[in-house]
């Protein structure tokens, strides 16, 4: 295709002077992106489901350190992460004694979200989420599951962490 | 695509440039304007000014093919469903100053302080509510003239409005006419 015929036949096609041409949406063409829009998402659902599938999540295994009971005072909070592992976690120090170890990104859209003292409410700021600090299930606003936890297993002064073991309903 | 305006599609500009007398209230009118960052666009040009005092006015001719557009390498420059080509939209102007050159009237300015070219749009803010231009409605000597053509008829019986404008082999038709002397059907440049 020569140069002029070129600019003649799609240059000013796509780059039309007229307003009305430049504002003029095809049927043709709406439908074409709609099916690649929708084809996309299909698409692109399926790699998703095709890596959870082929490539699990790995558990935590074993027991880990977190840190000393005086370290984290009634209410108080620690955050750490698990060697070899990125996803942040918290440690909250609930004010019946008890101790509790969620991940901290919130299952709504994974902003980090943090225990508000004397409430036994975990906040998530973005979308106001809020769990119960007790079990980490989802009280309110948008997020669609309970936040992922971790058992705490005290040893004398030190705490530590594993794998959340299967719940009893 | 819907047009809500109230253009008046009978209207039409007409350019008498025997009639200019150089007094320069169009430019002065233009220039109150801030949707044109009170700079003219409509430019009064002195013919041959050691010989004679005979002045021209020079609006922009809303050409049907406008060569501006057609050589705007941003597609800066677009003509609406009423025949207005529009001036350079602030977003798209590169200041490339292709339409400067390549227009046959001379319209289109490159103002370099915005970097951008600027042109007369037939007051599209006023034109598009129902209202006459600007200069059109200031010009004393009835030089610039907007309205129907039954309405010119009748104002000047011994001229016609010519629209078809000869440079060469390119023949260009536009939306603003030219009064030239009755029965004329065409201007030729060269």
């Amino acid at each position: 295709m020569s140069k002029e015929s070129n600019l003649d036949k799609n240059w000013k096609k796509d780059f039309p002077i007229h307003k009305q041409e430049a504002a003029q949406v095809s049927r043709r063409d709406f439908a074409k992106f709609l099916t690649l829009v929708s084809g996309g998402l299909m698409v692109g659902s399926g790699l998703v489901a095709a890596k959870s599938y082929f490539l699990p999540k790995e558990g935590v295994e074993g027991e880990h350190f977190v840190c000393k009971i005086k370290d984290i005072p009634v209410g108080g909070t620690q955050t750490f992460v698990i060697e070899g592992s990125k996803i942040p976690y918290m440690l909250i120090h609930l004010e019946d004694g008890t101790f509790r170890a969620y991940e901290q990104k919130c299952t709504h859209l994974s902003c980090a979200v943090f225990y508000k003292p004397g409430t036994g409410e975990i906040h998530c700021p973005c979308h106001e989420g809020l769990f119960d600090a007790k079990s980490g299930d989802v009280l309110a606003g948008p997020p669609p599951r309970a936040l992922p936890k971790l058992d705490v297993v005290v040893k004398g002064e030190s705490i530590y962490v594993t794998a959340a073991h299967e719940q009893i309903s | 695509m819907s047009n809500y305006t109230t253009f008046n599609r009978n209207e039409e500009f007409f350019v008498d440039m025997q009639r200019c007398i150089g007094c320069k209230a169009c430019e002065m009118a233009c220039a109150e304007c801030e949707t044109n960052g009170q700079d003219s666009m409509i430019h009064v040009n002195y013919v041959e000014r050691s010989t004679t005092i005979q002045t021209t006015v020079q609006v922009c001719m809303h050409c049907e093919d406008p060569v501006c557009a057609n050589v705007c390498p941003a597609d800066a420059i677009s003509k609406d469903e009423f025949g207005i080509v529009h001036t350079a939209n602030t977003e798209r102007c590169i200041g490339c100053s292709n339409c400067v050159m390549a227009c046959p009237f001379g319209v289109p300015k490159k103002i370099e302080e915005y970097d951008l070219m600027m042109k007369c749009t037939m007051c599209y803010d006023r034109t598009s509510i129902g209202k006459k231009p600007m200069c059109a409605t200031v010009c004393p000597s009835g030089a610039l003239f907007y309205g129907t053509k039954e309405q010119i008829k009748e104002m000047r019986p011994n001229s016609s409005p010519v629209n078809t404008f000869v440079f060469g082999k390119e023949v260009v038709n536009t939306k603003v006419n030219i009064m030239m002397p009755k029965g004329s059907t065409e201007l030729i440049i060269y």
